[in-house]
């Protein structure tokens, strides 16, 4: 039996919009072993934003219980989950999020800035080890807006990988690449996984889910399907049998 | 998280924004160089203010005759005659706090020799009189004791008398000048002093013995002043209380009556025109500091425009572990940052400015090290304090909404 990573028990959380109470989780549990590929699959308004974030540790349950690693977050003060954030979770968003005029090294570097018994140089060796696994090490000092969509994005997995995280939180990390590129990332995430990285993949996109162990589909706060898949599809392939770019 | 790294954060964060940062401090800049320079003019009007007054004899004690009534109508000083010769010769006589001793009657009228005349006064003093008011004999040489004595006919002139009196540079050594009709051989002149700071020409002056002018010029017995000169500036008030008792007895004052002269001294002198430069160094101060609190306000304004525009920037941070704290920090680093190098920078204009100020207007100028200090500290405080309040906005962030923020 494998160690549970994450494991929520019936996560309520309430919105005051107005006068009007809002129920973007309306009692949701489940639990995620050490080396998973989760897809969570959701329309807009079906809650899975506000499951990230509390998944992410930037937000905390109106009720019920969150376990991260066998630590309870939801009695947890703000800089005490910001500690937690920068030990245990990476994050990687769909629009990038790296620094503007920031090499990359120095991007990667970012998580181990808030880490004071992480030295200079034990930085920057982890963030070159980190940029090299996600294929940029040729790449160490270019600047952030020197390179493309996937180059940025490939150097935000870096970034969610420099501080070995318990799990690794991506929100539509596609979203904004073209399909050959998001395949690219796709491979990089099994590559991940099959090195026994935890990952949880939020999605609206259900053609994803058919490249993760397991799918959960959230439907107006509830989980509606929480199923192991079956038969992992393998995104090298699917790359491989993409057309060919024109220009290439 | 350690110190280091959160000031290479923002190292990096305003290296990002150079321009930005350098317009941002220009405020400080200028705040601060023209707190420099306002403070150094002020400095040095009083430093050369104080220095003409004890070149005017900084122990310098002068006694006029005063505070008489007649029936009740209270007198003018200068027609008192309680002030006699024979006080003068007591307190010259008495004195153990007095290093010289003048008395000082004056009488003035048209001077003439040759052709020129010139209004003036012919002062009467003693010998002591050159030291009292720290005066010099450039040419010829001052009267002896033996022509007070004898009232002899002889005088030392200024340099402003010389030029009025003898317009075609003819040596006066040896010329005769007369005042209401009296004949007076110039036998020395003095070194020229320029004007004092309240405008008066010290070269105006014509000196005689006390005893010429009291029985030659006026015929009277009485004095106008003594001046006396204290040992050191120090005993000034032992000095003071010494006469005062010596001129209460002679004078035959009872304990119940208020004296009938008056006893002024050059510290009276010095702190009422230090109370008038300080007024002005202060309001030189606060002209530079309201440009120092506007050079602040430049800050904060920035410092609040930046937080918003770097909301993601934030919200980032937080997410991958920076905490309300760090990001605080942060923010007041950058402020601090940027008040600290343009407090330096203002530092070494506002020096800047103040020695072309001094080579090019001559203007008295002196920088005082506190004045430095006092500015960088405030601008300093300035970073924090104005800091603080975007530094503060951007730490209570949600991470959620800034990650959002477009």
């Amino acid at each position: 039996m494998s160690k549970t990573v994450i494991e929520l028990q019936n996560i309520k959380r309430n919105f005051l919009v107005g006068d009007e109470v809002v129920h973007a989780l309306r009692g949701i549990s489940f639990s995620i072993q050490e080396g998973e590929f989760v897809t969570i699959m959701g329309t807009s308004g079906s809650g899975k934003s506000t499951l990230l974030n509390t998944l992410g540790c930037l937000d905390t349950p109106t009720s019920g219980e969150y376990l991260l690693d066998g630590v309870s977050v939801r009695t947890m003060s703000k800089p005490q989950r910001a500690v937690l954030r920068n030990r245990k979770i990476g994050f990687v968003f769909q629009n990038y999020n790296l620094l503007p005029k920031t090499t990359a090294v120095e991007n990667v570097e970012l998580p181990l800035m808030y880490n004071s018994s992480v030295s200079a140089a034990e930085r920057r060796r982890r963030a070159t080890e980190a940029l090299i696994a996600v294929g940029l090490g040729d790449r160490l000092e270019h600047k952030s807006n020197q390179m493309s969509g996937g180059q940025m994005q490939r150097v935000a997995i870096a970034r969610a990988l420099v501080n070995n995280p318990a799990v690794i939180l991506a929100d539509e990390a596609t979203g904004n690449l073209d399909t050959r590129t998001s395949f690219e990332i796709l491979v990089l995430f099994q590559k991940l996984h099959a090195e026994g990285r935890t990952i949880i993949f939020v999605t609206h996109n259900p053609e994803l889910s058919q490249y993760s162990s397991r799918n959960i589909r959230l439907r107006d706060g509830h989980v509606i399907e929480d199923c192991v898949n079956p038969h992992i599809l393998s995104a090298a392939e699917a790359l491989a049998a993409l057309p060919k770019n024109d220009d290439e | 998280m350690n110190g280091t790294n959160l000031f290479k954060i923002a190292l990096r964060a305003l290296a990002n924004n150079k321009m930005r940062a350098f317009l941002t401090m220009l405020g400080i800049i200028i705040g601060v160089a023209s707190v420099i320079s306002m403070l150094a003019i002020g400095q040095g009007s009083k430093r050369s203010i104080q220095q003409q007054i004890s070149e005017m004899g900084s122990n310098m004690i002068m006694i006029h005759p005063g505070g008489d009534m007649r029936g009740g109508v209270r007198q003018d000083a200068s027609s008192m005659q309680t002030l006699k010769l024979e006080n003068y010769e007591k307190l010259r006589d008495e004195c153990m706090y007095l290093s010289a001793i003048s008395p000082n009657v004056s009488s003035s009228g048209q001077l003439i020799a040759g052709p020129n005349n010139y209004p003036s006064s012919v002062t009467g003093v003693s010998i002591d009189y050159l030291k009292i008011r720290q005066l010099k004999v450039e040419q010829g040489e001052m009267f002896t004791e033996n022509d007070e004595r004898t009232a002899a006919k002889v005088c030392v002139i200024g340099k402003t008398i010389v030029d009025n009196l003898f317009p075609d540079g003819s040596d006066p050594i040896g010329k005769i000048i007369r005042c209401n009709k009296i004949p007076l051989r110039v036998i020395g002149v003095l070194e020229s002093k320029g004007y004092n700071s309240m405008g008066m020409d010290q070269d105006d002056v014509v000196l005689a013995p006390y005893s010429t002018v009291m029985k030659r010029l006026l015929a009277q017995t009485y004095l106008s002043g003594i001046f006396a000169s204290a040992l050191t500036e120090d005993m000034t008030e032992e000095a003071v209380d010494e006469i005062s008792g010596i001129l209460r007895r002679e004078h035959k004052l009872k304990e119940t009556d208020d004296d009938d002269f008056d006893i002024r001294t050059q510290q009276e002198l010095s702190s009422m025109l230090n109370t008038t430069t300080d007024l002005m160094t202060t309001l030189l101060a606060c002209i530079a500091g309201i440009s120092l609190v506007v050079g602040g306000i430049g800050i904060m304004n920035i410092m609040y425009v930046s937080v918003t525009e770097r909301t993601r920037e934030i919200g980032l941070r937080m997410s991958v572990g920076a905490r309300g704290i760090d990001i605080l920090s942060q923010f007041l680093i950058e402020s601090i940052l940027i008040s600290i190098t343009g407090g330096l920078i203002g530092v070494i204009l506002g020096c800047g400015a103040s020695f072309i100020i001094k080579s090019v207007a001559h203007w008295p100028v002196f920088i005082q090290p506190w004045s430095v200090l006092l500015s960088f500290a405030v601008c300093t405080f300035t970073g924090v304090f104005f800091g603080w309040y975007p530094a503060k906005k951007a730490a209570d962030l949600d991470p959620i909404e800034a990650l959002r923020y477009e």
